[in-house]
């Protein structure tokens, strides 16, 4: 287990720490990228929106816990390695069925412990995000610079689903359409908990794909990568706002309704990525703590047309989310759907049904 | 909402004394408190009655009062200074009962105060058992269930409802007896129906058994505007049954996964919204270990120990922040200090791992019970930070002080596997290292889990630890990569040296790490840090980025708060850096107490959290680069840095190393007396219980017994026989092996104390003090009177003379602090300490001196010619102050309240008044004496006390008290004319001693014996039992005396003076 393993940055700067989890088959390239939630490291490894991207737990115990399938948000790992401080090999829970190293071997996921996390992420901190290379051999200095060719690409298709499918709970309720971007599985636990009668659709779906299944409302799930990339999705999107169907979009969501209205996007310089984000209601002036997980951001200074902003982020004054004037949809740039992190915002998704039922028809 | 117009002047009420449950983090709060009120304009008036705080500084508030925390006394501080509100959160239980009090009278809406933090309906919700639960009920937030019944149908019934494990409480049976618990119906029946029958009102509680669920604490805050958030979670080491103050405490929670800690942090705010808490809170949840059941333990509407704990664990200043709401404004317009970035209003999140570790009084009161359970027995605490368990725990253990720098004991290493499993069975204080020894012996995780149900999580660290040892102490060469893994496992290079037996290893420096509240998501510029091992420092680079430096100077503080090395040590340490950074100095402080105001990170320019022990230090001083180091300020731990600093060529400010040895070295020091012509009790040194007898008799007895180098008394006795002597050495020897034992003639007589600076060439006295209570009772619990009420002016001069003489034979440079007694017309030097004292805090602020101020400035070579408080003995203050001590002996059972040479006292308040026998007043109410006027008196003294009762009973006598005594003690009083009636002893009747305790009739009990200690005794049964009943028992016939005499006077609380520190 404790065979030498390195870690190379866009920057030059070499870690090297001790090999876990699965032996790549050469060297990993990803975007590195921090998360400073102290606790749902399983969540952290199964949420889609990590795809391409190496994740950095500033928390240095990581695998206390163990592995439960319960607290997945997704059926596999979709992060390209994982880097932690300090590597738990005897987790203790009631629900742990296995241990960190080993799930991720079983998921065919590198990892890399007993580094300086937090020299690295100062360097992010500093830097900005950067790509990084996990290599089993020292690699040379010329190789640093080839890194940044490196993008993300093609993300959101890469983890949506292929076909779209139904959650029904069986009894008659209002019909939500989850456009899975890469959905994290508690945005659909959470509507199905409220009663919602679920059809997830792929990434690739249409305006009229969407259309022709009658939703009551329209649920824009989060997702991985830069979001200008999605030109098709957003063009779909823009045509589907006009229907004043009731739309909720989430981290992705949020930023391809921006785009679709008009508005813009940006690269945050190093993200936010933790559990602990303070967002300000721009009504009440209430403060809420949320989970977050997001590079880009919708710019202040071009804001899609009709929205006003919902949420700040109290700590860098970024837009945390929208209400859209011209139709029924509103969205945000976090979680409330947590998993991991704070509960705090799940009342979001309550709102969504409550627009939903002004509006919105039964389903059989 | 920004801060409330209507306000303008707040009284802040302290915690009062210290005691065992309620520390040095009240000090931390309030002063934290008073700043965050002072600079939003607001005129400050603090209450507190003990004079060793920060808080009671006439600097820290517009009005000081440093008088008894009482209603009354409060009620009329109130109609003096007319204050617009309260702040009632920041001062313990105790300033939140007396908050509730004034509002549940009504007074407070009578006089126009207004309530800040917290509402009597708050407060009741949180403090009231019914309400709480009835409040808990109605938001749905499960509590332990329980029920109260007088059937056995009734208990099965319950069970049915709530599961086995049931505990069965009886009512009204002594210390529970009849009780138990059961795991089945069966046993339930049986258990029950004989609670049943021994209850004498036929009742029991039956409630669900929750001990072994795990515990857990979140840190809350809410304002206002009803914004929560979390400031910290904690998991004890030790499951449900032992106090959170007596477990090791890890944060963040290390075993819950997200869903069970969004769980309990979901219920955390839940609760503290429901009791509409403006400010912090702290919230225990016990979780059942093996599902998502949890209860609602306990909530604590205030600032608390945990929230101490929480604000050093995260860089967040809770007390701070709560005054700041409290006083209307709202997280999101409170700044985060630590960043300078963000706002008061987000979550702190954590890059390491912190261990805190209890420190518990059983070293010096060998013959108190040491099981843990429900009642807190620790009287301080540490803290340690490290990137892993491993590292935080090893660092927590070696800096508690308690000689281990590691888990293996020695003891514990030749115990039977029986004795060893019994050990951990009795859930003492040594349970950690009881647990580690077995894990070394091969016993299984899972075992020790059945046995103790400590989380396996903890248990695998500590074998970790057992693998660590074992791999070194079969190690013949340790490579680079092996002392690295070690070293990150916070392994000392002196543990691996005596673990190995390999002597030489590359030396492998300490990385610094920030604690900066955000998981260095922000670039933070506060100056708070930890040693660890990685592969970036940040201090390094962080000195360089300072844009202008300053000559730097090292202050070492005091360490964990223990009986005799308390809060006084923290008040110097602060004043010391203080004064240094008025001096133009870059102040570094290094302390690893978290209750502290030295180590809240606005204190000095840098706060280092490490344990204070030479290789913890090594480092920083290395990165540092300090012109000197600061060793007087921080009691016995900072000055046992003493030597190694030297050795090293650090150089020390202040009184030379040299000098602290010549005073603590006995042959040196007798040399030092005899070139002095200055006296003192004669005496010798031993090593063996043989020649501790040889001298013992030579000098003939009584002879007091102490091994050198203590503090508060540790381990010091008077011995009257050889048979004392052989218990004592026999105790001495197997606490501390290879110890010097000083053994002295032991003198009666008045006991004096002197607190003196000295510039190298002049001496500045500010005070002497007289103890009410004569020498032979340890100075931190004897009644010291400043100004000495009793010398004769040429008694005084010699006093001074002596002093000054001392402070320049022993070249002091800073503070000394003397002990002497008075005797048969002849004045011995008792001890010498060319250091901070615990009176020096009390003395600085009754006579105006600021004495740690004048000796910083004497370090730094300024002389006290050149400032204004001349040289000599400075002039009398008009008030007389006497400080009066406060124990805990109800929370520490089997200890004999009995007084002697060990200090036993927690803490002191101080009674301030025009004259002696008022202050005395006002002390006596502020320690908790209500002094009563009437009732029965029992008094029961040695032989050798006999003379002296007399005086007393005749004073009680003639108050209208009933005399009761023992046998001996009856026949001395009617000889002198007392009525008296005889009780009889516990084996020679039903109707003895223990029954009249019992029956209510005695409002004071005297009582000394020739021999004392062992819980067994009579005397000790009958002290023992005065403090479960709350009767006062005096066991000085010196305060007995003078407390009758008080008694004849007429002094009540509304015409008892007051006095505002600020206006002397």
């Amino acid at each position: 287990m404790s065979e030498n393993i390195y870690l190379q940055l866009e920057d030059g700067s070499i870690f090297q720490g001790k090999h876990f989890g699965a032996v790549p088959k050469g060297d990993v390239i990803a975007e590195v990228v921090f998360t400073t939630a102290m606790t749902g490291y399983v969540e952290t490894l199964t949420d889609p929106s990590y795809y391409g991207q190496m994740v950095v737990q500033t928390f240095p115990l990581i695998g206390n816990y163990g592995i439960s399938s319960a607290d997945f948000e997704s059926k596999k790992v979709h992060l390209s390695a994982y880097i932690v401080r300090n590597l738990c090999d005897s987790p203790s829970n009631f629900r742990c069925k296995s241990d960190l190293d080993s799930f991720l071997k079983e998921q065919n996921i590198p990892g890399i412990y007993d580094i300086d996390t937090r020299a690295l992420t100062k360097k992010i901190r500093t830097k900005g995000v950067m790509n990084g290379r996990l290599s089993l051999s020292c690699p040379s200095q010329e190789a640093a610079t080839s890194l940044s060719e490196f993008q993300v690409t093609n993300a959101v298709s890469a983890v949506s689903c292929n076909e779209s499918y139904e959650i029904t709970t069986g009894l008659p309720g209002p019909r939500v359409v989850l456009w899975d971007f890469g959905a994290k599985e508690n945005i659909q636990r959470k509507l199905h908990s409220l009663g919602m009668c679920i059809t997830v659709v792929p990434s690739t779906a249409t305006c009229e794909d969407i259309l022709a299944l009658n939703p009551d409302g329209i649920m824009l799930s989060n997702g991985p990568g830069n979001p200008k990339e999605n030109v098709q999705i957003i063009e779909e999107l823009r045509k589907l706002c006009s229907f004043h169907i009731p739309i909720f979009g989430i981290c992705l969501g949020h930023q391809l309704l921006a785009l679709a209205n008009g508005g813009d996007t940006e690269k945050l310089k190093y993200g936010h990525r933790g559990a602990n984000q303070p967002v300000q209601d721009t009504e009440t002036g209430k403060v809420y703590i949320t989970s977050q997980n997001h590079g880009y951001a919708v710019r202040c200074d071009a804001l899609p047309a009709g929205a006003e902003i919902s949420f700040l982020n109290l700590n860098d004054n970024t837009c945390e989310g929208l209400i859209y004037k011209d139709f029924p949809g509103f969205s945000v740039q976090f979680h409330p759907e947590a998993c991991g992190g704070p509960h705090d915002t799940e009342f979001l998704f309550q709102k969504f049904v409550n627009l939903i039922k002004k509006g919105g028809s039964v389903c059989h | 909402m920004p801060l409330n117009p209507n306000l303008k002047k707040v009284l802040v009420i302290g915690s009062g004394p210290i005691i065992i449950g309620q520390a040095a983090e009240f000090d931390y709060a309030g002063t934290q408190a008073c700043r965050a009120l002072k600079e939003e304009g607001l005129e400050v008036v603090l209450v507190n009655s003990n004079p060793a705080t920060i808080m009671t500084d006439s600097a820290m508030a517009d009005h000081v009062y440093i008088e008894p925390l009482t209603l009354d006394f409060l009620k009329r501080i109130i109609q003096k200074e007319k204050p617009d509100s309260i702040l009632s959160t920041l001062g313990g239980q105790t300033g939140l009962t007396l908050s509730m009090q004034l509002a549940k009278e009504g007074f407070l809406e009578k006089e126009g105060v207004t309530l800040l933090g917290a509402s009597p309906e708050t407060i009741d919700k949180a403090e009231d058992r019914q309400i709480f639960k009835d409040t808990m009920a109605a938001i749905k937030e499960p509590t332990i269930p329980s029920t109260v019944t007088t059937t056995l149908d009734g208990a099965l019934y319950f069970a049915k409802t709530v599961g086995y494990p049931i505990i069965v409480r009886p009512a009204f049976t002594l210390g529970g007896s009849g009780g138990g618990i059961a795991d089945n119906e069966e046993e339930l029946r049986e258990i029950a129906s004989s609670g049943l029958r021994q209850s004498p009102i036929h009742q029991i509680l039956v409630e669900k058994c929750i001990s072994g669920w795990k515990e857990i604490e979140f840190e809350v805050m809410r304002d206002s505007a009803g914004n929560v958030i979390t400031i910290c979670s904690m998991e004890n080491f030790d499951p449900v049954g032992i106090h959170t103050g007596d477990s090791i405490v890890v944060a963040p929670a290390q075993t819950l996964a997200d869903k069970e800690y969004q769980m309990l942090r979901s219920a955390a705010l839940h609760i503290i919204s429901a009791m509409g808490i403006e400010g912090g809170c702290n919230v225990q949840f016990a979780l059942h270990p093996e599902s998502f059941e949890y209860a609602v333990i306990e909530v604590n509407p205030r600032v608390s120990r945990s929230s101490a704990l929480a604000s050093k664990a995260t860089g967040y200043p809770i007390a701070r922040v709560a005054a700041k709401i409290a006083i209307g404004y709202r997280m999101d317009e409170i700044s985060n200090e630590i960043t300078g970035k963000t706002k008061a209003c987000f979550e702190p999140t954590l890059d390491y791992v912190v261990v805190k570790f209890p420190k518990w009084p059983f070293d010096k009161f060998v013959y108190a019970s040491r099981k843990l359970g429900t009642q807190m027995k620790a009287t301080g605490e540490v803290m340690a930070i490290g990137r892993c368990f491993e590292e935080a725990l090893l660092k927590a253990v070696r800096g508690a002080e308690i000689s281990h720098d590691f888990l293996a004991d020695e003891q514990l290493r030749t115990l039977s596997s029986f004795d060893l499993s019994e050990k951990i069975d009795e859930k003492d204080d040594q349970r950690i290292f009881a647990l580690y020894e077995a894990l070394y012996r091969g016993i299984s995780i899972a075992q020790l889990h059945d046995q103790t149900m400590v989380d396996e999580w903890f248990l695998a660290k500590l074998r970790h630890l057992c693998e660590l040892e074992k791999m070194l102490t079969t190690s013949t060469k340790l490579d680079a990569a092996t002392i690295r893994d070690l070293k990150r496992n916070g392994f000392t290079d002196k543990c691996i040296k005596k673990l190995s037996g390999i002597a030489t290893f590359e030396r492998l420096p300490y990385s610094y790490k920030m604690v900066d509240t955000c998981g260095a998501e922000f670039d933070a510029q506060t100056p708070y840090f930890y040693s660890t091992y990685d592969e970036e420092d940040e201090a390094t680079p962080f000195l360089e980025s300072l844009p202008a430096r300053k000559p730097v100077v090292m202050v070492f503080g005091s360490g964990p708060i223990r009986i005799g090395q308390g809060i006084e040590f923290d008040y110097a340490s602060v004043h010391c850096v203080w004064s240094l950074k008025n001096a133009g100095y870059e102040v570094v402080i290094v302390n690893n107490n978290p209750e502290t105001v030295s180590t809240d990170f606005n204190t000095a320019d840098r706060l280092y959290f490490e344990p204070l022990t030479p290789e913890d230090v090594a480092d920083i001083i290395a990165i540092e680069k300090p012109i000197g180091c600061v060793v007087a300020f921080g009691g016995q731990t900072a000055i046992r840095l003493t030597k190694w600093l030297s050795d090293n060529n650090i150089p020390i400010l202040g009184t030379p190393a040299d000098s602290i040895d010549a005073a603590e070295d006995r042959g040196r020091f007798e040399a030092l007396l005899t070139s002095l012509h200055i006296k003192q009790p004669k005496g010798t040194t031993v090593r063996t219980t043989e020649e501790a007898l040889t001298a013992a008799n030579e000098l003939g007895y009584p002879v007091l017994l102490r091994p050198s180098y203590v503090l508060g008394g540790q381990n010091m006795i008077i011995a009257f026989s050889d048979a004392d002597v052989q218990e004592y050495m026999h105790i001495i020897l197997s606490n501390m092996e290879g110890n010097i034992v000083l053994i002295d003639k032991y003198m009666m007589g008045t006991e004096l104390e002197v607190d003196a600076i000295c510039d190298g060439e002049n001496v500045l006295i500010p005070g002497i003090m007289e103890h009410i209570d004569r020498a032979g009772i340890h100075s931190g619990d004897s009644i010291a009177v400043y100004p000495a009420w009793n010398l004769s002016p040429s008694q005084k001069d010699k006093l001074v003379d002596y002093s000054t003489r001392l402070a320049l034979a022993l070249h002091t440079k800073g503070l000394i602090n003397i002990q002497y007694v008075y005797s048969g017309n002849q004045i011995y030097v008792i001890e010498v300490n060319p250091r901070s004292s615990r009176t020096v805090p009390y003395l600085s602020k009754v006579t105006g001196v600021p004495m740690i101020d004048i000796a910083t400035r004497v370090m730094l070579g300024e002389k006290l010619r050149d400032m204004p408080y001349g040289t000599g003995l400075y002039k009398t203050a008009a008030h007389t102050a006497i400080k009066v001590p406060v124990f805990s002996f109800e929370k520490l059972s089997g200890l004999d309240t009995m007084l002697g040479p060990e200090m036993k006292s927690t803490g002191e308040v101080l009674g301030i008044a025009p004259t002696l026998s008022e202050a005395l007043y006002k002390g006596l109410i502020g320690a908790g004496y209500t002094l009563q006027k009437q009732g029965g008196v029992l008094l029961t003294v040695r032989d050798s006390d006999k003379d002296e009762i007399a005086e007393i009973g005749t004073h009680f006598a003639d108050l209208g008290f009933h005399i009761y005594a023992t046998e001996g003690t009856a026949r001395v009083l009617r000889e002198a004319g007392i009525n008296a009636t005889k009780v009889f002893k516990i084996h020679e009747s039903d109707q003895n001693t223990m029954s009249l305790l019992e029956s209510g009739k005695l409002s004071y009990i005297v009582s000394t014996s020739a021999k004392g200690r062992s819980p067994r005794r009579d005397s000790v049964k009958i002290r023992r039992k005065s403090v479960e009943l709350g009767i006062p028992c005096l066991t000085s016939l010196d305060t007995a005396l003078a407390l009758v005499k008080l008694l004849k006077q007429d002094f009540t609380p509304d015409r008892a003076s007051l006095v505002d520190i600020c206006s002397l």
